[in-house]
């Protein structure tokens, strides 16, 4: 996968590239993005994969006035004319999928089809009750039972990291705790203005997703017309992680096979 | 050398710890009897009157959700010490800025006491440890930059006497600034900020406001004031820092005998050792620098803000470790000497002086013991006046 550290305004962001045919933003979750993950060249045989890592995850930098997830989504609008793509398919997995409804609010034209992943960035239920579960206030286990239909998948063996992939953890979730630390993993306009989607949308969700519930997601779908929902079995808050194979024949069905 | 009374109004009736997850954020407030905490109020509030009496200073704190110090709104308990009171400073320390949402209305608050005490406030100001994010529902990335802008909005929030100002910073904002009423003190209270890492203590000592740090006894305490002397130098404060720029926090108990000292220090330890909390609340994303987390992920460090504490659990660890002060006058004073000078000296000692189950007598007890036989002796050593600190910055270079 192609590399390249390019400018947007004063931020200096990381940018992976990877296959040909239709261009496919490809926006990360809150743990940050790896070219290596297997799902990601499996896109890259069907589509011209292109995926940032968002200001402040991975080498992307974050300058001092950046603090939400829509103020992320003005710089992809920015990076998408730069590219000069007058069309383009969007997933965005989790806050990318967030951060991809954030977009397609902007430019709802210029995006061919859009699909989010287990995403949050609405409000829809009740004021005494989070429609996320806090994910600062549990146990890494309990974090890991939520985000996997088979929690074991979670483990991460610090002793094989380098300092530098530590210090790229580190800072991802910072970043994360910075974006959605308050409003609590929503937008409170965002809801308002998702009526105004006019491209093909697919809700997708694990079926065993423990911070994107059914009901929420459904609620989510029900904003964005004519939107349709999919589960993928035996998935948690991740399923382009867990069930690659799964995840990518979800996508190529919904937006065509590409290359 | 002042000194100064502190009591955090903790709430000990607890049941035993394998019942509860966590003394602070979680622990359910049904475990809370009003009554008892009526009793505690007076109790605590006498206790800071006697203090005054012995001629000691007063300081208080402030958390949130939590039973180790049930003081969640520190200023007004300070209000009531105002008008309790008549003759001693009143330290609050602190503020915790970076988690309040409106400096202008701190300021406010802070201005009354002031009146109310006829010009004896020390307005604190702290950052806050980690558990208070999440009962505040505060961001834990840039709360250092919060803390000092919301600062300086409050300087020019008591310093403007000539109808409204403004300020339109990054993350506060406010069109009409004219606080009534305005400080007692003129230009206005002297500030405390309190730091437990050299980082911050250099931007305190470049401000020159009164430094203060809390357990970080023989081992971390030099480096904080070293940065906090050399912070104060390159910002042309001089090369002189005067010892009342600093202060420092451990935990004292004085008696005439070292058997009763060390029982009522035991039941101090209580401060360190009444610390149960989820691991998850102690280091939320953000809250710590990311090198810190990198160390933490090596297994170097502890982690969170009360890495430390663990060190301190009994008598003889903490007073090893320089944060507690324990024995008989002589011994006390000889310790706290010994501490002095290893710092290079400080001018403010905040005695924690109660905690947990030390109930009223002992903890009285304990002031007076201090106040009495140690206090003047620290007054006569160590004036006010004093230098804190070498002069030379070579010196200074070569102890790191």
């Amino acid at each position: 996968m192609k590399r390249d550290m390019i400018k947007i305004g004063d931020i200096d962001l990381e940018l992976h590239e990877a296959g040909e045919g239709p261009p496919l933003l490809l926006l990360h979750s809150g743990q940050g993005f790896s070219p290596d993950d297997p799902y990601v060249g499996m896109l890259a045989k069907h589509y011209r994969v292109i995926a940032p890592s968002h200001p402040g995850f991975g080498y992307s930098s974050l300058p001092e006035w950046m603090d939400a997830i829509d103020d992320i989504a003005h710089v992809y609008v920015a990076l998408i004319d730069r590219l000069d793509l007058p069309s383009v398919h969007i997933v965005g997995c989790s806050i990318g999928g967030w951060i991809a409804a954030e977009i397609a609010t902007k430019i709802m034209r210029r995006i061919d089809k859009l699909i989010v992943v287990g995403p949050e960035g609405v409000k829809t239920g009740r004021r005494d009750e989070l429609d996320i579960p806090d994910i600062f206030a549990v146990s890494q286990e309990a974090m890991n039972r939520m985000r996997f239909h088979d929690p074991v998948k979670a483990h991460v063996d610090l002793s094989k990291l380098s300092q530098e992939q530590m210090r790229v953890i580190a800072r991802n979730a910072e970043t994360l705790s910075l974006l959605v630390w308050e409003p609590y993993m929503h937008n409170p306009k965002l809801r308002h203005r998702l009526h105004c989607l006019t491209m093909p949308t697919l809700f997708l969700r694990g079926a065993s997703d423990g911070l994107v519930t059914a009901d929420y997601l459904e609620r989510y779908a029900q904003l964005v017309p004519g939107a349709l929902i999919e589960t993928i079995p035996e998935a948690g808050h991740l399923p382009h992680i867990e069930r690659p194979e799964a995840f990518v024949a979800a996508v190529t069905s919904f937006f065509g096979r590409g290359a | 050398m002042r000194a100064w009374h502190f009591s955090e109004n903790a709430y000990p009736f607890l049941p035993p710890t394998d019942e509860y997850e966590s003394i602070r954020v979680t622990l359910p407030n049904r475990l809370y009897d009003p009554v008892k905490g009526a009793e505690l109020y007076d109790r605590f509030l006498t206790e800071w009157q006697i203090a005054e009496e012995e001629g000691v200073n007063i300081m208080l704190n402030e958390h949130h959700q939590s039973a180790t110090c049930v003081d969640p709104t520190a200023p007004l308990v300070l209000a009531a010490l105002a008008r309790l009171t008549s003759k001693a400073r009143l330290l609050i320390l602190g503020n915790p800025i970076a988690n309040r949402r409106q400096p202008v209305r701190v300021a406010e608050e802070m201005a009354m006491i002031d009146v109310l005490s006829k010009g004896r406030l020390e307005a604190g100001f702290v950052r806050g440890v980690p558990t208070e994010l999440l009962p505040a529902n505060s961001n834990p990335v840039r709360m250092n930059e919060r803390h000092w802008e919301a600062l300086d909005m409050i300087v020019q929030a008591w310093t403007g006497h000539d109808g409204p100002t403004s300020f339109e910073g990054r993350f506060f904002h406010h069109r009409n600034i004219n606080i009534w009423p305005r400080p007692y003190q003129s230009p206005h209270p002297p500030i405390w900020v309190s730091t437990t890492s050299p980082g911050g203590a250099g931007q305190v000592g470049a401000h020159g406001y009164i430094q203060a740090t809390f357990l970080t006894g023989f081992k971390g305490t030099p480096a904080i004031y070293d940065a906090y002397r050399k912070g104060w130098r390159e910002a042309g404060r001089g090369i002189d820092v005067p010892v009342n720029r600093l202060a420092y926090a451990a935990m004292v108990y004085v008696a005439d005998t070292e058997a009763k000292a060390r029982a009522g220090a035991e039941k101090l330890l209580w401060y360190v050792t009444a610390n149960k909390i989820s691991p998850w609340f102690r280091n939320p994303p953000g809250y710590s620098p990311i090198e810190a987390n990198v160390k933490m992920m090596l297994g170097d460090a502890a982690g969170g803000g009360f890495g430390n504490f663990g060190a301190n659990s009994t008598i003889d660890g903490a007073m090893a470790n320089g944060t507690m002060f324990c024995g008989t006058p002589d011994q006390v004073f000889g310790q706290i000497k010994n501490f002095y000078h290893h710092v290079g000296g400080f001018g403010n000692l905040l005695l924690m002086g109660q905690a947990g189950f030390l109930d009223h007598e002992e903890t009285v007890a304990g002031i007076r013991s201090f106040a009495r036989h140690v206090y003047p002796r620290l007054k006569e050593e160590f004036p006010d006046d004093a230098i804190s600190g070498r002069r030379d910055a070579a010196d200074a270079a070569a102890s790191e």
